[in-house]
């Protein structure tokens, strides 16, 4: 039987198209763009038409684009070398809680080298309130980090909104300094950047059929950045190292060919996503959306359905063929619930029984439906093994006598209770 | 959210052992409607400070022998905690049935070599199973009046070697390490720690981590 993969938000597949772009610069075009001679020229020649076509995309200029091995890196390299090069004039950052861990840990990396963080919490839908980032700036803030979608529940936030909230606090380059990271947004969202106002963006070629280890950084010119690699003078020395010429070129056809066919794309997916929320929220019951319904990716599901673990869940349906992942603390290496769903102000049980479907290019109706057959199913048979009862509107944790050694006060998963 | 875990027995790159898929797929001695009242003797509910799975177990037990007849569960957990506790249910109640003074020397580690081996990060979803038993036998003795026979988790032994209890590092956290490598530092055992100590003694470390600075 054929696998449904409902992943997407993880990874896509290579398109065959962006495969083929990228075949000769593995065998026959392996100069390094360094060299002066033909085979070095031919490499350079390649990467400057893929600077090319990202700046068109982004209707930005080709010295605007730093090309990075994906979006860990173009975050690391936004936050840490913005941080560093405008330390003089603050050391006040603002980002938000449900920003990918790549801005997160990178905040904290910076926390400990003297920065000063201040995360802002999202409405229950998802969505940042522009007036508390405001509320949040002070005259020592050198740079605010606003993810443009959230990656686990999809969620679009008003970035265009914020950077005019901010350029009421210092022009465009000038501190603070805007940076979006754009990941899950690039295939399905206007990337525009003089429309979206921001100084930097992170953007890669894993959600967007095109290869792993690729991506780009937006550095709007003036806006200085320190280098967090070391070495030669690529990328006009913000990111030495011998750039990966196959990755650049598979890159910019992959984003090339999402925007050409985004409109289309999403508004085909946007329809499934929609009955396939209906279809879960009516037919599994106690099962809730999080975030918000309209404002969110075209592609993505998010779903607590209560009293069931996730992983448990995937397990089940991994064995049915269907591909797609979990906020629950049970898969995550640190064994935290997802932070994203937390954020929203749920207890952490709702995090445990989170499930994400995230389309694609090849998910059909026959595959939303072939879900809906099966899904109900897992779901009773995991409904029949757990003994809890979780609230639908809870904030706080259903069982907290459950956690406490006999005779000690309950606390667990960073929320104290008195029983 | 990724699943990316590597069997620490068998190297399996797949998640879980055939038997772990098989207890997972049909788990052994599931609790399917709602007890009626003084249907079990006794009962208990725990919650993994870890991950944040929750387990229920009930049990029946032959007042003359002690003997487990029935265990009974149900879990908000994952994969294997819900093989876990299969097992471990099969481990107590197969062939006429643990005594109580029996069961309760059943170690996690050998609901793990009776599965065939979890992945290292799961290894508290076998702890969870075991908790839950030894609550409901304290409801047990607590509802027969033996009182004495009540152990409730205090300082407990989790490297038998180093002798180290999770008191120790209780103390250890709340005078500020918060991480596994500070607990080491303080209680000075950089190397001798076996994988399963120092899995359990990381779990400590969050849980009073959380406890005291959540």
């Amino acid at each position: 039987m054929k696998r449904i993969y409902l992943d997407h938000a993880a990874g896509t597949p290579l398109d065959p198209r962006v495969k083929e772009i990228m075949e000769p610069y593995l065998i026959e075009e392996f100069g390094n763009p360094g060299g002066l001679y033909r085979e070095g020229r031919r490499a350079k020649d390649a990467i400057e038409n893929a600077r090319e076509t990202v700046a068109g995309v982004l209707n930005c200029s080709t010295n605007e684009i730093v090309f990075t091995s994906g979006g860990t890196e173009g975050d690391v390299m936004a936050l840490v070398g913005t941080a560093r090069a405008y330390a003089e004039k603050g050391k006040h950052i603002i980002s938000t809680t449900i920003e990918h861990h790549a801005v997160l840990s990178t905040l904290m990396a910076l926390q400990k080298e003297g920065f000063e963080i201040t995360l802002v919490e999202v409405e229950p839908n998802g969505i940042v309130d522009p007036k508390k980032i405001e509320a949040a700036m002070r005259p020592d803030t050198i740079l605010v980090s606003v993810m443009y979608a959230n990656n686990e529940i999809g969620t679009i936030q008003p970035i265009a909104e914020i950077a005019k909230m901010i350029r009421k606090y210092g022009s465009l380059t000038s501190v603070p300094i805007f940076h979006t990271d754009a990941c899950q947004a690039a295939g399905y969202l206007d990337l525009d950047v003089s429309r979206l106002n921001v100084d930097l963006m992170t953007i890669n070629g894993t959600k967007i059929y095109g290869p792993k280890g690729s991506g780009a950084l937006f550095v709007r010119k003036g806006v200085r950045i320190k280098p967090i690699f070391f070495g030669g003078a690529q990328e006009a020395r913000r990111r030495p190292g011998t750039e990966n010429v196959p990755a650049i070129v598979g890159f910019a056809e992959a984003l090339k060919i999402v925007s050409e066919e985004r409109e289309k794309e999403s508004a085909r997916l946007r329809e499934l996503r929609d009955y396939f929320i209906e279809r879960l929220t009516k037919e599994i019951p106690r099962t809730i959306l999080n975030g918000d319904a309209r404002e969110r990716l075209p592609n993505n599901v998010n779903v607590s359905i209560l009293d069931i673990e996730g992983e448990a869940t995937i397990l089940y349906l991994d064995s049915h063929e269907i591909a797609c992942s979990t906020g629950s603390a049970c898969t995550s290496e640190s064994l935290d619930p997802s932070h994203v769903i937390l954020a929203l102000g749920k207890p952490y049980e709702h995090a445990h029984a989170s499930i994400r479907f995230s389309l694609g290019r090849e998910t059909s109706k026959l595959d939303v439906d072939y879900v809906m057959e099966k899904l109900p199913e897992v779901v009773k048979i995991l409904r029949k093994i757990s003994p809890i009862t979780v609230d639908e509107n809870a904030t706080g944790m259903s069982h907290p006598e459950a956690f406490a050694g006999e005779g000690m006060r309950a606390k667990a998963k960073s929320k104290s209770y008195k029983i | 959210m990724s699943i990316d875990v590597i069997n620490q027995h068998t190297g399996e790159k797949w998640y879980y052992s055939d038997i772990v898929k098989d207890h997972f797929f049909k788990p052994r001695n599931l609790l399917l409607d709602a007890p009626k009242d003084g249907e079990y003797d006794a009962t208990g509910m725990v919650g993994s400070p870890a991950c944040g799975d929750m387990m229920n177990m009930w049990v029946k037990i032959d007042p003359a022998t002690e003997r487990i007849i029935d265990l009974k569960w149900k879990t908000f957990g994952c994969g294997s905690a819900i093989a876990a506790t299969s097992m471990y249910s099969v481990m107590l109640t197969e062939n006429g049935g643990l005594t109580l003074a029996e069961a309760l020397k059943v170690k996690p580690q050998q609901i793990m070599e009776r599965l065939g081996g979890l992945p290292n990060r799961k290894i508290h979803c076998s702890v969870l199973a075991d908790k839950a038993f030894h609550k409901t036998a304290n409801n047990y003795f607590r509802k027969t009046g033996q009182y004495e026979r009540i152990v409730i988790e205090g300082a407990r032994v989790v490297d038998d070697r180093l002798n180290i209890t999770d008191k120790d590092i209780e103390e250890a956290v709340l005078e500020g390490a918060q991480t596994l490598e500070e607990v080491q530092n303080k209680l000075k055992v950089g190397v001798g720690l076996s994988q399963d100590s120092l899995t359990e003694i990381e779990q400590l470390v969050r849980f009073y981590s959380e406890k005291y600075y959540g």
